[in-house]
C-alpha cells in the first residue's frame, strides 16, 4: 500500500503521481492530509485500484472513471462520480452538487446530505447501470433529465420536518428508477414522473445496492427497509413527442 | 376536416417519352415521393428537391421546379411564412429544419475584399516558390525561452500541446447519429489524407473510426454521449460543446428514431430512446464551472492534449471568448449564426445568433487588448463557403475554420434542408441501412480531400496575390481587407477600411 501525504501539494502534482505509481503496479493508495485538492482518482482507469482518502476531497472527484474503488473518510464537494463508467465511491459524510452528472456506471455511497443538481442525466446502456444511494437529504433537481441509472434518497437521521427533497424531483426525467425512501410532496415532483409502489422487482434490484450501502455505514438493513418506499418513473419514455413538426 | 393546406413547395416532371420505365428513380428517393403505377408517378408534396432521382435518371426525363404557387404576391408574407403557419395550425408543433440559416441576411464575407501586391511589392508564385499553410491548434506561450545544450540551442519553454494541421481547415462537428457512419469514416479518413481533423460532435467515436484518432476531436457536451476514459483518450483534442450556431442556446435532440443499433451502441444508450442534450450543461454555470471541466479533462488526459471550447456567436462573445481563455481553454471555436445543424427550430436557426465575420473581429480585438491572444488559437465556423471566406476569416483574426456545410456538400449533399428528416437519399444524414449504404466512405472521403486541396492551393495562391509566404502572415493582417458597401459602423466593428482608403 502506497501512502501519500498530500499536505500542500497540489491537485496536479498528485494525481500525476497517483498515475505514475498505478502504471508501476500499486493498486492501493492512502492519501492522508487531503485539503480539497481536485480531480482525485479522475480519469483513473483501473479496475483494480482502492484508495483511501482522509480529509477533504475537492471538485470532480473520480470523474470518467472507470474502475478503481474510493473511500472518502470524511465529507467530499462537487461533481463526484462526473461522466463515470465503473467503480465505487463511498463518502463516510456529506456531498455537494452535481453529483453524478452523466454518469453510466458504477456507484456512489453519500453517507449523509447531498447537495443540489444530483444524478442530473445519469445514464444506462445494457448491463451497465449507475447507482447512487444517499442517505441523507437532497437538494433541488435531484435526477434531473436522468435517462437510466438507479438514484436513491433514504433521508435517514433526519429532522422531523425536513424535506426529504427538494424541488423539481426528476424534472425532464426521461429513463431510469427514483427510488425514496418515505413520503414525497407531488408538488415538488417534475412534470414527467409519477409515483408508484415498489413491486417485488424492485427490491430485487434495490435490495443488494442497499444491503451493500448499510453494511458500509454502518445500518441495520431491515430497519432502513421498515419504512414505506415510493418510486418514481418517468411516465413516458418519449416525453419529447409532439413538439416537431417538418 | 379539411385537407392539408401545406401545398407542395417542388413539383416533379416526369418526361414520360423519355422515361424507360427502369424505377431507378422510385429506389432512389428517400422520401417515398414516387411510386410506380404503370408508369413513374411523382407525390409533389413529399418531394423535397434533393435531386437524388434527378442525378440517377439514366435518361434525364426528371425535372424538379418550384411549384407554381398560387398565393399572390406579397412582400409582408412571404410564402415561408404562410407555409410555416398552415403547418403549426394543424400540428400544434415548432417547425424544425436542418442545415444553417437561409435567410438573406447581409454576407460580409461578400461584402469584404483581399488586397494584392502591384509593382513595388511583388507578388509570390506559389506553384514554384513554398509556401506555409501549416496550423498548429493549440494554446501558444507568451514567450519563448532557450538554454544552450551540448553547444546547441535548445527550447526551454514547455509547450502546451499541439496538433498540427498542414491546412488550416477542418472539419466542423457532426455526430454519428446526425450523420450516418460512412459520412464519419469519410470524414475521418478526409483528415487523415489532408492531414485536417473531423469532429465527433456529441455522438460518441464508433470503433471503426478508433484507426483515425490523432485526426479527430472528440466532443464532450452536456449529455456526454459516448463520452468515456477511452473516447477521451482516442482523440488528438478534446472539445466541450456549449453553443452551435444554428441553435444557440438549445440543446440537442436526437429523436429515438434515429437511435439504431449501432448508433445505440456508440452513445452508449439503449436502442430507439431519445438522445437528449439539454441546452445548458447543468455543470457549468460561471467561467469557474467550465474551468473545472477544463481541468477535469485535461486531467483525464494528462495534459497530453488541447482542450477547447465550442461556442455559438451571440452579442456578447468577446467577453465570453475572453472568460473561456481566462478558463484555461487551448482553442476557442465560435461557430456564426449561418452553421448548419441536423436539425433546429427553424425560428432559432434563422433569428439567433451573430455573422461570425464580426465574432471574429471582436473576440480577437478583445483578447489582443487583453493580452491573452496567445493563449488560445481561435477556431471560426458558420457557413465558411470557399477558400476567399477562408481567407478572410484568418485576416480577420480566426488562426483556422471549420467547414460542415461544405464537407456535406463535397459528399453529395444539395442542401435540401431535410436532414431532421432522417430520409437522405444521399445517404449523408439518416441511419437508414439501404440509404446510408449509398454512401461509399472511401469516395466520400476523396472527395472531401480533393475540396481541402482545392481550397488549399487557392489558399496558397491568395497568399501568393499578398505577396507572403505563410498563412501566419495573413493571420489578424486586417490592413490586407477593405469594405466594400458597408456603414463605417460595420467597417468599424470589423476592424477595417473602406475600400479606395
Amino acid at each position: 500500500m502506497e501512502r501519500i501525504d498530500s499536505q500542500g501539494l497540489h491537485y496536479r502534482e498528485l494525481n500525476e503521481m497517483i498515475k505514475r505509481l498505478a502504471e508501476d503496479g500499486v493498486r492501493e493508495f492512502q492519501l492522508d492530509n487531503i485539503n480539497g485538492q481536485r480531480y482525485l482518482g479522475t480519469g483513473l482507469a483501473y479496475s483494480d485500484i482502492s484508495m483511501t482518502i482522509n480529509g477533504v476531497p475537492g471538485n470532480d472527484l473520480a470523474a470518467f472513471m472507470n474502475g478503481p474503488v474510493i473511500t472518502v473518510n470524511d465529507n467530499a464537494q462537487d461533481a463526484i462520480g462526473n461522466t463515470m463508467n465503473a467503480g465505487q465511491v463511498t463518502v463516510h459524510g456529506h456531498a455537494g452538487d452535481v453529483l453524478g452528472y452523466g454518469m453510466r456506471g458504477g456507484r456512489l455511497f453519500i453517507k449523509g446530505n447531498v447537495g443540489y443538481r444530483v444524478g442530473i442525466h445519469m445514464k444506462e446502456y445494457k448491463k451497465q447501470i449507475p447507482v447512487l444511494i444517499a442517505g441523507g437529504t437532497s437538494g433541488d433537481f435531484f435526477g434531473e433529465y436522468m435517462a437510466g441509472g438507479m438514484l436513491v434518497l433514504l433521508g435517514l437521521e433526519r429532522q422531523p420536518g425536513t424535506p426529504l427533497s427538494g424541488d423539481y424531483l426528476g424534472t425532464g426525467m426521461h429513463g431510469g428508477v427514483i427510488y425514496l425512501r418515505g413520503e414525497v410532496d407531488p408538488f415538488t415532483l417534475g412534470k414527467e414522473v409519477s409515483v408508484f409502489d415498489l413491486d417485488e422487482a424492485d427490491w430485487s434490484v434495490l435490495g443488494p445496492h442497499l444491503q451493500d450501502f448499510c453494511a458500509a455505514f454502518g445500518y441495520n438493513y431491515e430497519e432502513v427497509c421498515a419504512e414505506r418506499f415510493c418510486k418514481l418513473i418517468p411516465v413516458s419514455n418519449r416525453p419529447y413527442g409532439r413538439l416537431y413538426c417538418y | 376536416m379539411i385537407r392539408s393546406l401545406v401545398s407542395p413547395e417542388f413539383l416533379v416532371k416526369i418526361d414520360h417519352q423519355q422515361c424507360r420505365r427502369c424505377k431507378r428513380c422510385v429506389l432512389n428517393c428517400g422520401f417515398g415521393a414516387l411510386s410506380f403505377m404503370d408508369r413513374v408517378v411523382p407525390d409533389n408534396n413529399k418531394c423535397v428537391a434533393c435531386q437524388r432521382c434527378v442525378t440517377f435518371c439514366p435518361e434525364g426525363a426528371i425535372t424538379v421546379e418550384r411549384h407554381p404557387l398560387t398565393f399572390k404576391n406579397n412582400w409582408h408574407w412571404s410564402v415561408d411564412n404562410i407555409r410555416a403557419i398552415y403547418k403549426q395550425a394543424e400540428s400544434g408543433a415548432m417547425v424544425v429544419t436542418g442545415m444553417g440559416n437561409d435567410r438573406p441576411y447581409i454576407s460580409y464575407f461578400d461584402h469584404m475584399v483581399l488586397d494584392a501586391c502591384q509593382v513595388t511589392n511583388p507578388s509570390i508564385d506559389p506553384l514554384r516558390e513554398p509556401m506555409e499553410l501549416r496550423t498548429y491548434l493549440g494554446s501558444k506561450p507568451n514567450a519563448l525561452q532557450f538554454k544552450e545544450q551540448d553547444g546547441e540551442v535548445a527550447l526551454d519553454t514547455r509547450l502546451s500541446p499541439q496538433v498540427i494541421l498542414e491546412t488550416p481547415i477542418i472539419f466542423g462537428a457532426m455526430s454519428y447519429g446526425a450523420v450516418s457512419l460512412q459520412a464519419h469514416k469519410a470524414l475521418a479518413k478526409a483528415a487523415s489524407i489532408a492531414g485536417s481533423l473531423m469532429n465527433t460532435g456529441e455522438g460518441g467515436l464508433h470503433k471503426e473510426l478508433y484507426p483515425y484518432g490523432d485526426r479527430i476531436i472528440v466532443q464532450v457536451a452536456s449529455g456526454r454521449f459516448g463520452v468515456n476514459q477511452e473516447y477521451l483518450e482516442r482523440g488528438a483534442a478534446v472539445e466541450i460543446k456549449i453553443g452551435q450556431g444554428a441553435k444557440p442556446g438549445i440543446g440537442g435532440h436526437l429523436p429515438g428514431e434515429k437511435v439504431s443499433q449501432e448508433v445505440s451502441q456508440t452513445r452508449m444508450i439503449p436502442e430507439g430512446s431519445d438522445a437528449l442534450s439539454p441546452a445548458p450543461h447543468h455543470d457549468i454555470y460561471s467561467i469557474e464551472d467550465l474551468s473545472q471541466l477544463i481541468y477535469s479533462l485535461k486531467e483525464a488526459t494528462r495534459y497530453t492534449k488541447p482542450v477547447g471550447v465550442k461556442i455559438a456567436a451571440v452579442h456578447n462573445v468577446a467577453a465570453i471568448a475572453s472568460g473561456i481563455a481566462r478558463a484555461g481553454a487551448d482553442y476557442v471555436y465560435i461557430d456564426g449564426f449561418r452553421g448548419g445543424t441536423g436539425a433546429a427550430p427553424t425560428i432559432i436557426r434563422d433569428n439567433i445568433g451573430i455573422p461570425v465575420e464580426m465574432a471574429i473581429a471582436a473576440v480577437d480585438d478583445r483578447l489582443r487588448q487583453e493580452g491573452i491572444r496567445n493563449q488560445v488559437t481561435l477556431v471560426a465556423a458558420g457557413g465558411i463557403r470557399n477558400s476567399g471566406d477562408v481567407a478572410k476569416a484568418i485576416a480577420l483574426g480566426a488562426d483556422l475554420v471549420a467547414i460542415g456545410t461544405a464537407a456535406l456538400l463535397a459528399m453529395g449533399c444539395h442542401l435540401c434542408q431535410k436532414c431532421n428528416t432522417g430520409n437522405c437519399s444521399w445517404g449523408i444524414t439518416t441511419q437508414r441501412p439501404e440509404l446510408t449504404a449509398r454512401l461509399d466512405p472511401e469516395e466520400a472521403a476523396e472527395r472531401l480531400a480533393n475540396l481541402l486541396r482545392g481550397w488549399s492551393l487557392e489558399l496558397k495562391e491568395i497568399l501568393g496575390a499578398l505577396g507572403v509566404n505563410a498563412i501566419e502572415s495573413l493571420r489578424g493582417s486586417r490592413e490586407r481587407l477593405r469594405g466594400v458597401g458597408l456603414n463605417q459602423v460595420e467597417l468599424d466593428v470589423l476592424g477595417i477600411k473602406p475600400a479606395g482608403r
